[in-house]
């Protein structure tokens, strides 16, 4: 059993802010991939500490603050 | 949808304690005032019937206490009727523990379109329905309720207001009811669409967290439940648990509104134990009128499921779950063999496509694209490329909006994809079947994507 521990972080995407800009995808496609119209395809919600810089960045380059790292309540 | 559409059987009707505790005829709880007087039921009616508001059995414990009536919904095993089958007491406890006074807002905006059970409660027992409101607020320590129609159905507004015209003269007692007339669409019933309607906003849905029982209306802890869950609970706060259990199965207890359509003998709206075979259920409109090839559960929103698997299977979400279906709204159309289960299915979709609310990525696009491809395999030619290019689409639509819309069309083109296989090979290799030209089984609505000012 995986223990969550509460600097976990997970992937909270606005469905109705996001426009499809894709930029996310590019940076994360570990837990991201983009539709054939370029809306994001959340693969895994939860970011392992080893991608956790990737996501921060990720997030960052979503032009309309889209995309949001939550922490994992324990 | 009109009283006409309820329908009586021949047997000769049992007389009904006024107390109203025992089973209606057939066995029917809120509906039993119509099929034992004809006639809708007014306030005096009711007030015969079931007796006064019991708002002393709602109210909640000293300092904080838990409502008993939360207690005995629970004890009841009461289930949301509008769609997700959600346990009511779960929700009505998570908004009694939220923050400061609650909200209550009573879903009677019936969007369905293969669905009649709310209008028809409604127009035949609202004041089991407003009963129902005035006890839930209670219970969640709410200082204000509203009821949501739908602004197409003039008729029923003038109903409603009438009744609650009626209880205000009458001083039944109970939290101010507004109702509220909404734009009329597909996904503006979805409780977020509600709760931003009702602050003033476009009646869309909404991005969750936070959800409605968090922060709704005003900001505050939100109930939002369907007017038959309300009526439902009307009845075990005067009857209790055990009561409500006499009737259903003891993992689905309690009676559920049907609305049968298609190829049954009477369609129409229903009142029937939970948990009984879909064959029994049909059995309440007289059976199939023909050899059915599927049937529909759950309407739009819903699942097909091939004719010798559904209508053994019990009306119970675990039940239905095994199949890929679930209760929704107790919708059932029964499709004869002769129709075209592709062309059903594609019409279907094209209504899903033109009444999203435009907001996320699978509404805008992806939901368009599924319900053109599915056009071309029931009315034109699709390749097998084409096909899998539509099952690879269907796949991408759920849990990617921000409400529940494309999984609600993902699951209605896979389940058709499925039950309808042996149609998929034969269109793919010889065009349409002569089938596609028979009048459509569904009605479906016609009219266009909503314009953006149409949302208000
Ligand atoms: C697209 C969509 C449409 C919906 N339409 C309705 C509706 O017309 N009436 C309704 O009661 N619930 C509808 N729902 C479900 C509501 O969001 C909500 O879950 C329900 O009103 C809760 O009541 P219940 O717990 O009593 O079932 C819809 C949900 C979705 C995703
Ligand atoms: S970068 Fe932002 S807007 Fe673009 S796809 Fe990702 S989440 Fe959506
Ligand atoms: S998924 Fe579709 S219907 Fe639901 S909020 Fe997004 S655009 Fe609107």
């Amino acid at each position: 059993m995986a223990i969550t521990r509460s600097t976990d972080l997970s992937l909270r995407l606005d469905r109705i802010a996001c426009e499809g800009h894709g930029a996310c995808a590019e940076l994360l496609p570990e837990l991201l991939s983009l539709d054939e119209w370029g809306f994001p395809i959340v693969h895994s919600a939860t970011v392992p500490p080893e991608l956790a810089a990737h996501a921060r960045r990720a997030v960052a380059a979503c032009p309309v603050l889209a995309l949001r790292l939550d922490r994992t309540r324990p | 949808m009109t009283a006409e559409s309820v329908h009586e059987s021949t047997r000769p009707l049992p007389t009904v304690p006024g107390d109203g505790s025992a089973p209606g005829p057939h066995g029917t709880r809120l509906l039993s005032g119509w099929f034992t007087s004809g006639r809708a039921a007014d306030l005096a009616d009711h007030l015969d019937r079931y007796g006064p508001l019991p708002l002393d059995r709602a109210r909640r414990g000293g300092r904080g206490g838990p409502a008993p009536l939360i207690h005995a919904v629970e004890e009841a095993g009461l289930t949301g009727r509008g769609g997700a089958a959600f346990p009511t007491a779960r929700k009505l406890q998570a908004v009694a523990d939220g923050r400061g006074p609650a909200v209550v807002v009573a879903n009677a905006m019936e969007s369905e379109p293969a669905s009649a059970k709310d209008a028809t409660l409604l127009q035949l027992a609202p004041h089991l329905v407003l009963d129902g409101i005035a006890l839930a607020a209670e219970a969640v320590g709410a200082r204000e309720a509203h009821l949501c129609v739908a602004r197409t159905r003039q008729h029923q507004v003038h109903e409603l207001h009438a009744a609650l015209a009626e209880r205000e003269r009458h001083r039944v007692g109970g939290v101010p009811v507004r109702l509220h007339e909404l734009p009329h669409h597909y996904v503006s019933s979805e409780e977020s669409a509600l709760v931003r309607w009702l602050n003033g906003g476009d009646a869309r849905p909404m991005s969750t967290p936070p959800r409605p029982f968090e922060k709704g209306v005003g900001k505050r802890p939100t109930l939002i439940d369907n007017v038959e869950t309300l009526a439902h609970l009307a009845l075990i706060a005067r009857y209790g648990p055990a009561w409500y259990r006499q009737a259903g199965a003891p993992d689905a207890p309690g009676t559920t509104l049907v609305t049968l359509g298609g190829a049954v003998r009477h369609p129409g709206v229903y009142e029937a134990p939970m948990g009984a075979p879909l064959g029994r259920l049909l059995a309440h409109g007289g059976g199939p009128s023909e050899p059915l090839s599927a049937v529909l559960v759950g309407g739009f929103f819903g699942s097909w499921l091939p004719a010798d698997e559904a209508l053994p299977t019990r009306f119970t979400k675990q039940d239905l779950a095994q199949l890929g279906a679930g209760p929704g709204a107790g919708v059932l159309v029964a499709l004869p063999e002769r129709a075209c289960g592709l062309a059903e299915t594609a019409s279907v979709l094209a209504f899903l496509a033109r009444n999203g609310a435009q907001q996320c990525g699978p509404c805008r696009f992806g939901l368009p694209a599924v319900a053109e491809d599915f056009a071309a395999l029931a009315f034109g030619r699709l390749d097998p490329d084409g096909l899998r290019r539509l099952e690879r689409r269907v796949g991408l639509l759920a849990g990617r909006g921000a409400c529940r819309h494309p999984d609600g069309a993902s699951r209605f083109a896979a389940t058709a994809l499925r039950t309808f296989a042996a149609e998929v090979e034969r269109h793919l290799h010889h065009g349409p079947c002569p089938a596609v030209d028979h009048a459509p089984v569904l009605h479906v609505p016609t009219g266009s994507v909503p314009g953006a000012d149409e949302w208000r």
